[in-house]
């Protein structure tokens, strides 16, 4: 995917949404410069499908050799479909963070937490100020 | 670490450093009327003479293992400890040192600790061990808590009443506040019924936890167990007798996800009941959940050799309230003790050590239960405990009788178990001898009833 076509939440999520059969499905992973930043991947945890989450809740947690983070869904939504080759294979996390290295789909029932997210061009201007 | 000297020199540079004229001028700060005025109300100081007499006083009044004879069990054990155990653990460098708060400064203690991980994964079978925990009780709780986790199922935990009732009662204390329902399978032929079992697990259960041996010494069937809790996708959590593993299979063999166990038997003393050792081991996929310190191998510059405490990411003081745990030491010395004992012992010795305690309590029970007074009260097997019924039903009295004797005979069960208030627990280790068990047996003919001559 192109980093361009996604939005992106302070705290390193990147969300892609598509509409299917008028329902909107977001598709979740974590940006490439969280995975760089947090180096090494170890571990990688994702929730179970039909999980609910409302905007904020954490959905999972990466550990590297550094340190554990969580993640956060921000939107209001079911969890419908996860990466669960994922754990198995971090490497592609590192290597495709927007493709490869997705993580969960969401089935969006309030859409109020995109309207918080940035652009590709502003999430970039806020890395490089971090 | 050099020993600190505070003459009243240092004293004196001390305070000339921070230009105050006396130590209470460092408590300036507090207003007068917030200090205590006048004497403390307490008796003068004694001297090391007067010290060691009045102490001396106070202990005489415990009684303990080596002045009577002990048939204790019930999770405190009355194990031979080998002299290498208190050679080699009083040794300054372990014995006085407390967790450095850099870890890594410490390879000695990080070593031992990893010696002892290693010990306890070949003792269990398991994968993983962790730096040991504050005792069995403790363990088998925190067992619990990690299932309920890994599962993501907090809602149901399965166990039974041949579990150590006090094991249970810790279970209860932490479960309280959790909406966590907690179902106690009942054991009335001393083993857990395996349909019963099967009635109570379900896809909402997180876990069962058994004992084997269990609280009454009886071996229970774990591999069904497992099967069950397995086939709904719970956990099993297998508390076990360290001992019993010279003969019995390992937790890991039987299809246990985590195993625990009170570690007191491995060197350890019975202490008047701890401090104690808490042991721990899991299957690797659970490595990421298991509470307290992992002691890792890993190797340093110019390729040496050394050890570092792993997965320090999940603990309570880089976590806080992601932590797996709130627990954040370990039981260093006694651990140490444990692989100091489990090293000198090896599989032929330890297997020498269960050999001796299935025999000699079985021929216990032989001869306790060849008259017409005393009874077993189960058929089931078991390994170095068994429980007694005493027909005259004068449990309290007839224990009493027996300490008078020189005997600690055993445990009362009334005080957990209501239908077993005319039964005691006997425990018969490796050091009792065929002398010792035969007058106790002797003894307890005549304990309790109005003939017994006190000596």
């Amino acid at each position: 995917m192109n980093p361009a076509d996604l939005l992106f939440s302070e705290t390193h999520e990147w969300v892609h949404v598509t509409e299917d059969a008028g329902a909107k499905i977001a598709t979740i992973g974590i940006s490439d410069f969280a995975v760089k930043e947090l180096s090494d991947l170890v571990f990688l945890e994702l929730p179970e499908v039909g999980k609910q989450l409302s905007a904020g809740d954490e959905f999972g947690e990466v550990e590297s050799v550094k340190s554990v983070s969580s993640m956060y869904c921000p939107i209001d939504g079911e969890v419908i479909e996860t990466n669960g080759g994922l754990p198995e294979s971090l490497d592609s996390l590192g290597e495709d963070p927007f493709g490869a290295g997705w993580m969960i789909k969401v089935r969006i029932s309030d859409e109020t937490g995109l309207a918080r997210l940035m652009d590709h061009a502003a999430y970039q201007k806020q890395c490089s100020e971090d | 670490m050099p020993y600190v000297f505070n003459t009243p020199e240092d004293q004196r540079a001390m305070l000339d450093a921070i230009g105050a004229a006396s130590i209470d001028d460092l408590f300036a700060s507090i207003p007068k009327s917030l200090r205590f005025q006048g004497e403390l109300n307490i008796p003068r100081g004694l001297s090391e003479l007067e010290l060691s007499q009045h102490i001396g006083e106070l202990a005489s009044h415990n009684s303990h293992t080596s002045d009577k004879v002990c048939f204790l069990g019930g999770g405190s054990y009355d194990h031979f400890i080998p002299a290498v155990v208190d050679a080699l653990s009083s040794r300054g460098e372990f014995y006085t040192s407390y967790t450095p708060y850099q870890a890594e400064v410490s390879q000695g203690n990080l070593q031992a600790t990893f010696e002892y991980q290693t010990l306890i994964c070949q003792l269990t079978g398991m994968d993983v061990s962790n730096a040991s925990l504050y005792d069995g009780g403790s363990a088998a709780v925190e067992a619990v808590l990690m299932s309920m986790n890994i599962t993501r199922r907090p809602g149901k935990v399965v166990t039974a009443a041949s579990v150590h009732p006090e094991y249970r009662q810790i279970l209860e204390t932490y479960l309280t506040h959790l909406e966590v329902e907690l179902v106690t399978v009942g054991t009335p032929e001393g083993q857990i019924p395996l349909d019963d079992l099967a009635r109570v697990v379900d896809d909402r259960t997180a876990c069962v936890l058994v004992q084997h041996p269990n609280f009454f010494g009886c071996l229970e069937q774990v591999e069904e167990i497992a099967n069950i809790a397995h086939q709904s996708g719970a956990m099993l959590v297998q508390s076990f007798d360290p001992i019993s593993l010279g003969l019995l299979k390992r937790p890991g063999d039987l299809g246990a996800d985590i195993a625990v166990a009170e570690g007191q038997s491995l060197g350890n003393p019975m202490a008047f009941g701890g401090p104690y050792l808490g042991v721990m081991a899991c299957r690797e996929d659970f490595v990421r959940r298991m509470p307290g310190r992992i002691a890792g191998e890993t190797t340093a510059s110019g390729n040496r050799r050394c050890w570092v405490l792993t997965l320090q990411t999940r603990e309570q003081h880089i976590r806080r309230e992601k932590a797996t745990s709130n627990i954040c030491t370990n039981q260093g010395l006694y651990a140490l003790r444990a692989s100091i004992y489990l090293a000198l012992m090896g599989p032929q010795g330890m297997r020498e050590v269960a050999e001796l305690c299935v025999r000699k309590s079985n021929y216990a029970a032989q001869t306790l239960t060849s008259g017409n007074r005393y009874s077993l009260a189960f058929d089931t097997p078991f390994f170095k405990e068994f429980v007694v019924r005493d027909s005259n039903g004068q449990i309290a009295q007839m224990l009493h009788d027996a300490s008078q004797s020189g005997y600690f005979a055993g445990i009362s069960l009334g005080q957990w178990y209501p239908e077993l208030d005319d039964c005691f627990l006997m425990c018969v280790t490796e050091q009792r001898t065929k002398r010792e068990i035969d007058s106790l047996a002797r003894c307890l003919v005549e304990a309790g009833s109005a003939k017994t001559i006190h000596a």
